[in-house]
């Protein structure tokens, strides 16, 4: 069998040995561009020391391989003139040029031939299977392009790659705020003498600082000047180095008839979990393992891609997540040093708080104490509960812990509390009979309907120290329907319904009623029945009130551009959407005492196109926060019947860390919540306050 | 099942009922041999008289609402509200071809379906079997927790039905659903000799092989030893599974036994 492997990165050869030394009688040939002992980039970053795929797919090479490894175990945050350190990571480099030269000895021996300086065209290429391994901007994926799907998405932030010779002991993140902006660099020691040393900033900052028209020179200067602690007066080596932006490759397909793509030329996945030549070689050994087991080569390249593909996808996800935090850091400028850590080692989703703790205790339990005396406002104790398990205060309320759970109706409320969460809340309730979703929905209207909620607040004070949140809402265009026991939003008979309210007269199903566009009378009408349903929630007792604007109910429908299509002040951009929710607020915030909290239930994605965006929900929170709020739910999805959902455990909890955040208020984060691990995570990392279990 | 027999459905049924089981499964395909999911229940209901109907599922979007709604009432009342009514898109779209109809939004099709059962029967004066609904994506547990009364799992190992499974009961939360959803799972065995085993994996091969590669991999996860089914049934009811369906992978009356045997030392 003729192979021909187009690139001589750590990919093509790594496939190309492995291949040939399972099949000594395949002719194969490597074709590279640049010249020999050529290279390009510093380090190769490992995040794992025993690659034990390597070691069963070619005992020599892995050998050779972890003995020219530099192995550490701990990644330092430099952040506000701190170092923290947290250790138990293993991690291992390699310079790249070593990793080649071994990669490209160990081919010799076995037989691979390899042309150097050799630039091949798609078209003369032949063998009966061609491996491109050509890198990101592979020629012979491009030439087949409608074959493989590829798309390609670029990062918002400017990073540029260079050598260092001051040798960090550690993977170190440093952070630097001046007069620019925000900065980071992410530096690896590699070969015992040289670190790879790669500087990341925003696009504003990147032209505040004047990089954007910076000669290589001008922008080394600067990257000393600015990480000149970190350097410790080592100069920063260039390598044809210039600022770029990072791109994800995605491809549908990895291979067409004899074609088959792998490394770089299949995917990519942001540098910053240090993996693209594992993902390389990884990939060299399924395609490899598939040509061994499969009778055929198309049924190989078949079984290659089931294997990797799905792999690789999930490795790109928590790329995305780790991108997209190191993209917005500027945004988490505010957080006290052991908390901006903790964040930045949890940020992708993979690593949570019981993993952190495996790793370093200390590091874990220094959070601990550290947040137990934020929250309490005292000097730091010598041992402390974790997070979860700390008081939180809301105006002069203290909360006992951050766990929340959600109870239906009233008699609901002692059964949820006596689950040992610090919060309770009441499930939707209606401010006035129209506002009500189903014949059932529990109401604040008469003095009557306030004595269910009064009788089970004295229960749960019995039993309990938990605070309780009443959630007042109007259902607006998902009125009337039938009981939620089998379906939902199912319009009652019509012998039964009423006539709906909504920003704009839109049908929330195809079966919906039409609702009638909100008008000033109304307005008015619907003011008054949350002033009165508040009054009669502060008289029965509860800790907060709770504004829903979410979920395609009333107040959400005049947020959501979806759903609100007037042509009035209340309609435009999206402070004019917030004009009647805060006008609501306004009118509740003055009824209900002040030193009691105040919530809002906000979508901050409708998760369908043309809905709120996060930068929307963002300006909502602020605007919320100026009028009294103080505490935001974050919610997605329902604000109309069909929408694209994510059910995944930390769907809703990049949100909620984005409007804790970039608006500054305080958060109770929700969705697939179960363990006290993952509540942890998200209140440790300042993602959000509060975490409302899945009921 | 190619060549199995109806009558071997109907007695297949006989036979779990005087077992050790709660319920008897159907399949749906039109391009493959194998016999009507609802003609099968219907014939089932007649030869038992306790075990629960299922089909896991029927290709919804596929059939007329009138016909499907009609059906699957005469089948519940004939067997005294035994039946419960798996609804899918279906992961192959040669099915839609074969029947002229359009895959392009069937999702929203199967949304709607669900609910013209739920207010045909209604409208009989008749509760109707209650309704499942499969699918890998959100936006089918989505559809399950808006219109249905639970989900049926696709196959696949324990660990794989526990994240479905968390997705179900996600969604029924966000929708405000009371209680939670029915969680169904399933999977395929044979029990037997070495040719029994290699018999129910090229049977396996057959079927999935519109999956492409994929079908070896389904074929290796068949259930081939008694051990397999325990670990198996222990996986999926620690996950919360409520009802557990595996599907023989060889057409042979001989199978219940040895599932029955399987499961006493599960």
């Amino acid at each position: 069998m003729k192979v021909t492997v187009v690139g001589g990165g750590p990919a093509g050869l790594y496939f190309s040995l492995l291949l040939k030394k399972t099949q000594p009688d395949h002719d194969i040939v490597v074709y590279e561009r640049n010249p020999e002992g050529a290279t390009y980039g510093w380090g190769v970053v490992f995040s794992d020391r025993t690659l034990s795929s390597f070691r069963e797919a070619d005992y020599k090479t892995y050998t050779q391989i972890t003995d020219s490894f530099i192995i550490w175990d701990s990644i330092d945050v430099c952040y506000r003139d701190e170092v923290l350190r947290c250790g138990g990571q293993v991690f291992s480099g390699i310079s790249r040029k070593t990793l080649l030269g071994l990669l490209h000895a160990r081919c010799e021996e076995l037989g691979v031939t390899i042309e150097h300086e050799r630039e091949v065209s798609p078209g003369e290429i032949e063998g009966d299977l061609i491996v491109a391994a050509d890198g990101v901007r592979s020629a012979l994926r491009e030439g087949n392009a409608a074959a493989f799907g590829p798309r390609i998405s670029s990062g918002s932030s400017r990073y540029i790659w260079f050598g260092t010779e001051r040798t960090f002991d550690s993977f170190t993140f440093a952070f630097r705020a001046n007069e620019h902006g925000f900065f980071q660099a992410h530096a690896y020691p590699f070969d015992g003498h040289m670190s790879t040393f790669i500087v990341e900033c925003d696009l504003v900052s990147w032209h505040n600082a004047g990089l954007d028209s910076a000669s290589e020179a001008e922008s080394i200067a600067y990257c000393e000047a600015l990480f000149a602690k970190e350097l410790r007066g080592h100069a920063l080596r260039s390598n044809r180095s210039k600022w770029i932006r990072f791109e994800t490759l995605r491809n549908k397909r990895w291979h067409t008839d004899n074609l088959v793509l792998i490394g770089d030329a299949a995917h990519t996945a942001h540098f910053s979990i240090g993996s693209g030549t594992k993902l390389a070689m990884e990939d060299a050994i399924a395609l490899v393992d598939a040509l061994q087991t499969k009778a055929s080569v198309a049924e190989a390249l078949g079984e290659y891609q089931l294997e990797r593909k799905p792999r690789v996808e999930r490795f790109q996800e928590a790329a995305r997540q780790s991108q997209t935090y190191f993209e917005n850091t500027r945004l988490y400028q505010h957080m006290e040093p052991l908390q901006f850590a903790f964040h930045l080692l949890s940020r992708s989703g993979r690593i949570d708080y019981d993993d952190l703790r495996l790793r370093d205790r200390h590091f874990v339990a220094a959070v601990d104490r550290w947040f137990t005396a934020r929250a309490a406002g005292t000097d730091t104790p010598a041992i402390a509960a974790p997070p979860t398990f700390t008081p939180l205060r809301l105006g002069e309320r203290e909360i006992p812990n951050r766990v929340a759970v959600r109870a239906r109706d009233p008699d609901g409320i002692v059964a949820a509390a006596r689950s040992g969460a610090g919060l309770v809340f009441s499930g939707f309730v209606a401010v006035s009979e129209h506002g009500r979703i189903t014949l059932e929905t529990p109401k604040l209207v008469t003095p009557e309907d306030a004595v269910p909620w009064a009788g089970a607040i004295r229960s749960l004070r019995v039993v309990s120290g938990a605070a309780t949140v009443v959630t007042l809402g109007h259902s607006g265009a998902r009125g009337a329907t039938r009981p939620r026991d089998r379906m939902v939003d199912v319009p009652l008979d019509e012998a039964e319904v009423w006539g709906l309210l909504a920003a704009s007269p839109v049908g929330y199903t195809a079966r919906s009623q039409v609702p009638y566009e909100t008008g000033r009378r109304h307005m008015d009408d619907v003011t008054e029945d949350f002033v009165a349903a508040t009054a009669h929630a502060a008289a029965v007792g509860f800790d907060m009130v709770e504004l829903h604007m979410g979920h395609g109910y009333l107040l959400g429908s005049f947020i959501s551009p979806l759903t609100n299509l007037r042509t009035d002040d209340y309609s435009g951009p999206i402070d004019a959407r917030m004009r009647f929710p805060l006008e609501v607020l306004d009118a509740v915030r003055a009824a209900w005492p002040a030193e009691r909290p105040l919530a809002v239930a906000l979508n901050v994605s409708d998760w369908a196109r043309g809905g709120t965006t996060l930068a929307d929900a963002v300006r909502s929170a602020e605007l919320l926060k100026q009028q009294g709020c103080d505490v935001i739910r974050v919610l997605a999805g329902q604000t109309t019947a069909t929408y694209s959902p994510r059910f995944d455990p930390y769907y809703l909890t990049h949100y909620a860390d984005r409007i804790h955040n970039e608006a500054r208020i305080a958060t109770i984060a929700t969705g697939d919540i179960t363990t006290v691990d993952h509540a942890n995570t998200i209140v440790a990392g300042g993602r959000a306050d509060i975490c409302l279990l899945r009921a | 099942m190619p060549g199995a027999p109806f009558e071997l459905l109907v007695e297949w049924a006989h036979e779990a009922e005087g077992g050790p089981f709660s319920s008897v499964g159907v399949v749906d395909r039109v391009v493959y041999e194998c016999h009507d999911p609802l003609d099968s229940l219907a014939a089932a209901a007649e030869a038992t008289s306790r075990i629960g109907l299922v089909t896991m599922v029927v290709i919804g979007p596929l059939r007329d609402d009138a016909e499907l709604a009609a059906q699957a009432a005469a089948i519940h009342a004939s067997s005294a509200g035994r039946l419960t009514l798996g609804l899918a898109v279906g992961a192959r779209t040669e099915d839609y071809a074969a029947k002229g109809i359009s895959p392009v939004g069937r999702g929203e099709r199967l949304a709607e379906q669900l609910l013209e059962l739920r207010l045909r029967w209604e409208k009989d004066g008749i509760g109707g079997p209650p309704l499942l609904v499969g699918g890998g994506s959100d936006a089918s547990l989505l559809r399950m927790a808006r219109y249905a009364d639970g989900y049926v799992h696709g196959g696949g190992p324990p660990r794989a039905f526990v994240r479905a499974a968390d997705g179900a009961r996600t969604a029924w939360s966000e929708l405000d659903r009371p209680g939670t959803p029915q969680l169904w799972g399933q999977g395929y065995f044979a029990l037997g000799d070495a040719a029994t085993v290699e018999r129910g994996r090229d049977y396996m091969r057959d079927y999935y092989a519109f999956t492409g590669p994929f079908a070896e991999r389904i074929a290796e996860g068949m259930l081939a030893t008694p051990q397999a089914v325990a670990q198996f049934v222990r996986g999926y009811a620690e996950a919360g599974c409520d009802e557990l369906v595996l599907f023989p992978a060889v057409a042979d009356l001989h199978q219940i036994d040895r599932l029955a045997g399987a499961l006493a030392e599960a």
